[in-house]
């Protein structure tokens, strides 16, 4: 007897990572959660809930208001052989954990000779466009995509949501998952059977000829929709997800960019000395004479992120604002 | 209470003293020759406390040390060649050359490192014994650290949450007065370091660090509290640093004379007077073990010189954990 494969699953992307989540604990014995607020308030998005009364307090770990010192002793508790899943409110409050992520889980492999791994995942919420102001809403993501030793992935769409964090613990050093927090309400439809992803590839989103649209995170959606509206002005335009920040998919950007002949970058991080500015660089690298146009890039205004939404709106990376400097780079076809 | 062990046993320690202690005075004399290079920081005068502390603990326990973690290390069981080769950043160095005085590194003896951000290791050490418990090992995890790491906030939030979930850490603060070039007193409004850990939930205790058997024994009641599931503890052990913090410290924060009178505490030759008295130890065994430490030193010191370099091509080796093809 067969029984008939269930069909695609609704659901957000919220619960696609409490999904992953679910699976990961249910797998392995050595995962076990650590957070603020992730056991009883169920996570500042909801993405554990239920989960302490599933798996209990020793597997799901509420920790106190001490980002440096739980996130050294996730990498204490990977050392020791377990396999910690840490979450960290935001990417603002990352920054109190950076001394432990920065000189112990990126270096502690090298600085010992290659005697340790690190095997630690965190996920950690980022990005802007919910009025919750400067010090909730920045991407750093670009700060951690400098490090060498550790793996920084963005997952932007459901698929990466439910599978990224799967592929992170079978990685033996530290990931970071940068969620961008605008997108867990999202809703779309995922297999009900995960398919295994990878964390090296950029992924090409939307097929295009005219010009490539380099996103990633919470910049993805947006740069879809422009090039929607792009479609309807008659130019073509390729969706890029970069997926992994560190380290980057040369093949991947520079295939798109060989195919369309010009680029525009889009990131919520700020412009100076941006992910953005390294994508570019990669492509005058590596791609200088396919060019038809000069590369541009969308970038979040230097400003630190502003409560009132007409005034962050302004700040971030708009499909508009996308349109444009597509526009710029390319006419449409006769 | 101060234990009495059995004389080889008292031997044993004294030639742990005596080997870190020659161990440095050969660093810094190769520094000076520029064979040593980088930061080099030495802990003469605070010899009795890695000594005793580490006698305390077995081989399934974890260490997690700073960066003024020569003697720690040796007294761990790393050899005196493999850390001279590392200083020397020589591929056979117990971390491969990649992190010299610093970062001493030998997992095999679960030894986690020499770790120089200043409080950096602690909650490693809390990770650790977090590992231990949940995998249900009754093993305990020690880490050293000065005083100056007390007035990092990483000291409070470690010492909370080892004490929160009743985790078996030990806590080895060596109050060795002065936090790189500024003494406690200008450092920090409470001086009293077990007030503290008090504050934080973990019981606490002050022991002479110039006393080897006296930190020998308090270690001993501590770890056994911590493997025995009672939770952290904290151990300030009173010691003093001789030389000057790193190799480029003029000393200008500190008398002489100050440090001319915890010289008259030096724990090697209180320890020796201490073995003569009951009649342990003979001119002719002191001897004798200056002439093997002076052998096992001079060795060491062969085998760095002799040790090849890590090819260049091999930089980027270890950055990450190779994957499967």
């Amino acid at each position: 007897m067969t029984v008939a494969p269930a069909g695609p699953i609704r659901m957000t992307y919220r619960e696609a990572v409490r999904a992953a989540l679910r699976e990961a604990l249910a797998a392995d014995p050595r995962v076990f959660l650590m957070g603020e607020d992730v056991g009883r308030y169920g996570g500042t998005y909801a993405a554990t809930k239920g989960l302490l009364e599933e798996f209990g307090p020793e597997r799901v770990r509420d920790t106190p208001l001490s980002e440096l010192t739980f996130t050294g002793a996730g990498i204490g508790a990977a050392l020791g052989g377990m396999r910690p899943i840490l979450e960290i409110m935001t990417v603002n409050f990352s920054l109190l954990a950076l001394d432990q992520i920065v000189n112990n889980a990126a270096t502690l492999r090298h600085m010992s000779g290659g005697q340790v791994s690190v095997p630690l995942v965190i996920r950690m919420a980022t990005g802007a466009g919910r009025q919750v102001a400067a010090q909730h809403s920045h991407s750093l993501e670009a700060w951690y995509a400098h490090i060498p030793g550790i793996r920084v992935v963005a997952p932007a769409v459901l698929e990466d949501a439910r599978g990224m964090l799967a592929a992170a613990l079978r990685d033996p050093d530290p990931v970071l998952i940068f969620e961008h927090a605008a997108l867990y309400g999202v809703e779309g439809e995922l297999p009900a059977v995960p398919r295994q992803v990878d964390l090296d590839r950029a992924a090409v989103r939307r097929s295009g000829d005219d010009v490539s649209l380099i996103a990633y995170g919470g910049t993805v959606g947006k740069a879809l929709a422009a090039a929607e509206q792009l479609a309807a002005g008659g130019i073509s335009a390729e969706v890029v997800d970069l997926r992994t920040l560190r380290p980057l998919d040369d093949a991947t950007i520079v295939g798109s960019v060989r195919k369309t002949h010009r680029a525009v970058v889009v990131d919520e991080g700020w412009r100076s000395g941006s992910l953005a500015a390294e994508v570019m660089a990669r492509i005058m690298e590596q791609a200088f004479y396919e060019l038809d146009a000069p590369v541009a890039r969308v970038c979040t205004a230097e400003v630190p992120i502003p409560y009132p939404k007409h005034l962050e709106d302004a700040a971030l990376p708009q499909p508009e604002t996308i349109v444009a400097a597509a526009r710029s780079l390319v006419k449409p076809r006769g | 209470m101060t234990p009495t062990p059995p004389r080889d046993e008292a031997i044993g320690l004294l030639r742990d003293m005596l080997r870190i202690r020659r161990l440095e005075e050969k660093s810094a004399e190769l520094y000076s020759a520029g064979k040593i290079r980088g930061f080099l920081h030495l802990y003469i005068g605070q010899e009795a406390v890695a000594t005793g502390a580490m006698r305390a603990l077995t081989a399934d326990d974890a260490i997690v040390a700073t960066y003024r973690e020569h003697g720690h290390a040796l007294v761990r069981g790393i050899t005196a060649g493999a850390i001279m080769a590392e200083m020397y950043g020589k591929a056979s160095g117990c971390s491969r050359g990649r992190g010299g005085s610093m970062h001493l590194f030998d997992v095999s003896r679960r030894f986690y490192g020499g770790n120089a951000i200043v409080g950096g290791g602690l909650p490693l050490a809390v990770g650790l014994a977090l590992a231990d418990r949940m995998q249900g090992k009754a093993r305990a995890t020690a880490c050293f650290f000065g005083d100056g790491a007390t007035a990092e906030g990483v000291f409070q939030e470690s010492l909370n949450l080892a004490a929160l979930w009743r985790l078996p850490v030990l806590f080895a603060c060596e109050n060795n007065r002065y936090a790189m070039g500024t003494a406690l007193d200008r450092a920090q409004a409470q001086t009293d370091l077990c007030l503290k850990a008090t504050a934080q939930g973990v019981p606490a205790g002050r022991v002479d660090g110039m006393d080897v058997l006296a930190v020998l024994g308090a270690t001993q009641d501590a770890v056994r509290a911590v493997r025995g599931g009672e939770g952290p503890r904290f151990l300030e052990y009173q010691t003093y640093r001789f030389r000057a913090h790193s190799m480029f410290d003029p000393e200008l924060y500190r008398s002489k004379a100050e440090v001319e009178e915890w010289k008259k505490r030096d724990p090697i030759p209180a320890y020796v007077r201490c073995l003569e008295s009951e009649g342990l130890l003979a001119a002719a065994d002191l001897e004798r073990l200056e002439r093997e430490i002076a052998a096992e030193l001079s060795e060491a010191v062969r085998f760095a010189e002799e040790s090849p370099l890590e090819p260049v091509a091999n930089l980027l080796v270890d950055v990450c954990t190779p994957r499967p093809a």
